[in-house]
């Protein structure tokens, strides 16, 4: 996803002289070589100083530049977090904070580097648009969405590196601020954003083999929330599943469920998140995911046995 | 960068002198419409912000200027509206309504109103705001443009304002003026008192690589002249020494006219104060 992101950057740096990157000092920055040597003067590395990052890309965007702040999800996000709610936000500045390495996939790095609340933290926040694309092809699209939008700051929740290709065959079109299925089906829908898109993919087409249609949706905007779009999925599937890698509240599931009760829902919603709980232990990015619940076989194994008579 | 006229003439610190005791004198009348307005941080910063508006900045500020004027002692933001009133870019109406719901304008600039470049009021962001603003009209937009910054210097205790010095230093934006009000006190008292280690001041903003000159700050020529003579080659800082509620003996280094407004005999008094100075 990084490089993919270094990539777009580049691409729309060269016909936007607008665009430009601040980092602080992350070590993926390698990625933005190319952008430094050839953009010198709208590449700003502040150091190990995030409060300032912010803090001069809301100067940059008062002037009408379109600044991307890039750094580690926890560090983008929480630690300039009151430069990203007064500069940013109550300014309505167009500058987008990129969360890299979001959620639980630095999994040797410990707690101190899990963004595991961040969507939940930045839709807070009045003005800000969050969003989390599933694969580097939304991403692109998501990027360029961002350098162009006039509504404001964007927190955008990336992965790492690796994702693999989820949206090239997808049904819907990508378009901001709306719902996407990735696939379709009848019985069951998975409602998902980002790191999880993948898992969510591999897990229906482990209930199709079961005979459980399944649809997979990309809730790549998570503020302002495709509230319609997602009441459609809800009433035209039995059996509702969540998955997403953040702390149950102020996150997808919490928001699905309140649409669930708006509409007054008669169908099934069944959530799989993080627990509300620090992670001591370490691992793969997938041991630490299944000691939370969000493994791939759990969900599936739950999804099978417990859910599925009513649809058998 | 900036133009080349040296030394602030005589007729010019008469004028800004008869100006700053209107400034003080409208602060004192909007005091009796609201409980709090943060006066007597408002007139310690009186000469330093008649300087910036009316002295150094080129051309007309808020309508054709340049220069960018940021406020990042946000609760000081009296002294820039009674100035913007005075040079037509607020309205008298606009004080006349300070804090009242049918107003624009309350205890911080709010960025979108009239003059206002950017919201302050939360201490620690103007030096990041400054560096960015400073930086692309340098180097990205490649304009002469001056940005001047009037900071507390309470919010030299922030993080923030350090982290962003230090990166200003590094970028090289010599287009970046602040200059510290520093009255010397907070809401405890005396920082000398309060926080010895917080000084020297001089000695860290030279050490993060900035010039830096120190002037009494309710001389205007001193300030106004400390800005023409500096070299240009680094951000510059003005250490303002100035006296917390100056021009009213009874608000004078007395930390509970940090916020609120005085009664009405207060207000007679501290108004025949004022003119007892200008005879």
């Amino acid at each position: 996803m990084r490089n993919a992101f270094s990539d777009v950057i580049y691409e729309m740096a060269q016909t936007d002289p607008k665009i430009c990157v601040l980092v602080a000092d992350i070590s993926p920055a390698g990625s933005m070589e190319k952008f430094r040597e050839r953009f010198p003067e709208r590449f700003i590395n502040t150091g190990v100083a995030e409060q300032s990052m912010i803090g001069i890309a809301a100067g940059l965007a008062l002037k009408g530049m379109r600044p991307f702040c890039y750094t580690i999800a926890t560090f983008s996000l929480y630690r300039p977090f009151e430069m990203i709610r007064v500069d940013l936000a109550y300014q309505n500045l167009p500058v987008t904070v990129i969360g890299m390495g979001a959620g639980v996939i630095y999994s040797t790095l410990g707690g101190t580097h899990h963004a595991m609340e961040d969507i939940a933290v930045a839709s807070a926040v009045p003005n800000m648009t969050v969003v989390a694309p599933c694969d580097p092809a939304e991403m692109r699209l998501m990027t360029r969405w961002c350098a162009t939008q006039s509504s404001g700051p964007v927190y955008m929740r990336l992965g790492k590196v690796g994702e693999p290709d989820l949206t090239s065959s997808s049904i819907d079109p990508f378009i901001a601020g709306k719902i996407r299925y990735l696939v379709r089906g009848t019985d069951l829908a998975i409602l998902t954003y980002g790191n999880t898109a993948a898992m969510a993919m591999a897990i229906a087409t482990k209930l199709g083999a079961l005979g459980i249609s399944t649809s997979v949706i990309s809730v790549h905007t998570l503020k302002p929330l495709d509230i319609s779009g997602i009441a459609l999925i809800l009433k035209s599937h039995m059996h509702n599943v969540v998955i997403e890698e953040h702390v149950p509240h102020g996150g997808l599931s919490s928001r699905v469920k309140e649409i669930a009760w708006d509409i007054q829902l008669k169908n099934q919603i069944h959530v799989f998140t993080l627990k509300d709980e620090f992670i001591h232990s370490y691992g793969e990015y997938s041991d630490l995911l299944a000691s939370h619940g969000l493994g791939a076989i759990t969900i599936l194994e739950t999804l099978s046995s417990i859910k599925f008579e009513t649809i058998l | 960068m900036i133009n080349n006229k040296k030394l602030m003439p005589d007729s010019e610190v008469k004028l800004s002198v008869q100006r700053c005791l209107k400034y003080r004198k409208r602060i004192l009348e909007i005091s009796q419409q609201v409980s709090a307005l943060h006066a007597a941080g408002a007139f310690s910063a009186i000469e330093i912000v008649d300087c910036i508006y009316n002295s150094l900045m080129r051309g007309q500020p808020g309508v054709n200027s340049p220069d960018i004027f940021l406020m990042s002692k946000g609760h000081g933001c009296m002294s820039q509206y009674v100035v913007l009133e005075d040079i037509g870019v607020l309205t008298r109406r606009d004080l006349d309504l300070y804090c009242k719901k049918e107003g624009i304008l309350g205890c911080h600039p709010d960025y979108g109103n009239p003059g206002i470049e950017a919201s302050t009021g939360s201490l620690g962001h103007g030096m990041g705001l400054a560096t960015g603003i400073a930086y692309t009209e340098r180097y990205l937009q490649k304009s002469e443009a001056v940005v001047y910054v009037v900071f507390s210097d309470g919010e030299l205790q922030e993080g923030s304002t350090w982290e962003a010095m230090m990166m200003a230093a590094n970028l090289k934006v010599s287009n970046l003026v602040g200059i510290i009000d520093h009255n010397g006190f907070q809401s405890f008292g005396r920082t000398t008192e309060t926080h010895p280690a917080f000084y020297p001041i001089r000695e860290k903003i030279e050490s993060f690589g900035w010039e830096v000159a120190e002037v009494d700050g309710h001389n205007q020529s001193a300030i106004y002249n400390a800005v023409r003579e500096k070299s240009g080659e680094k951000p510059f800082m003005v250490i303002a020494n100035t006296i917390k509620g100056k021009g009213v003996s009874f608000m004078e280094n007395s930390p509970i006219w940090h916020y609120r407004s005085p009664t009405a005999e207060e207000f007679q008094i501290a108004l025949a104060q004022l003119q007892e100075v200008q005879l």
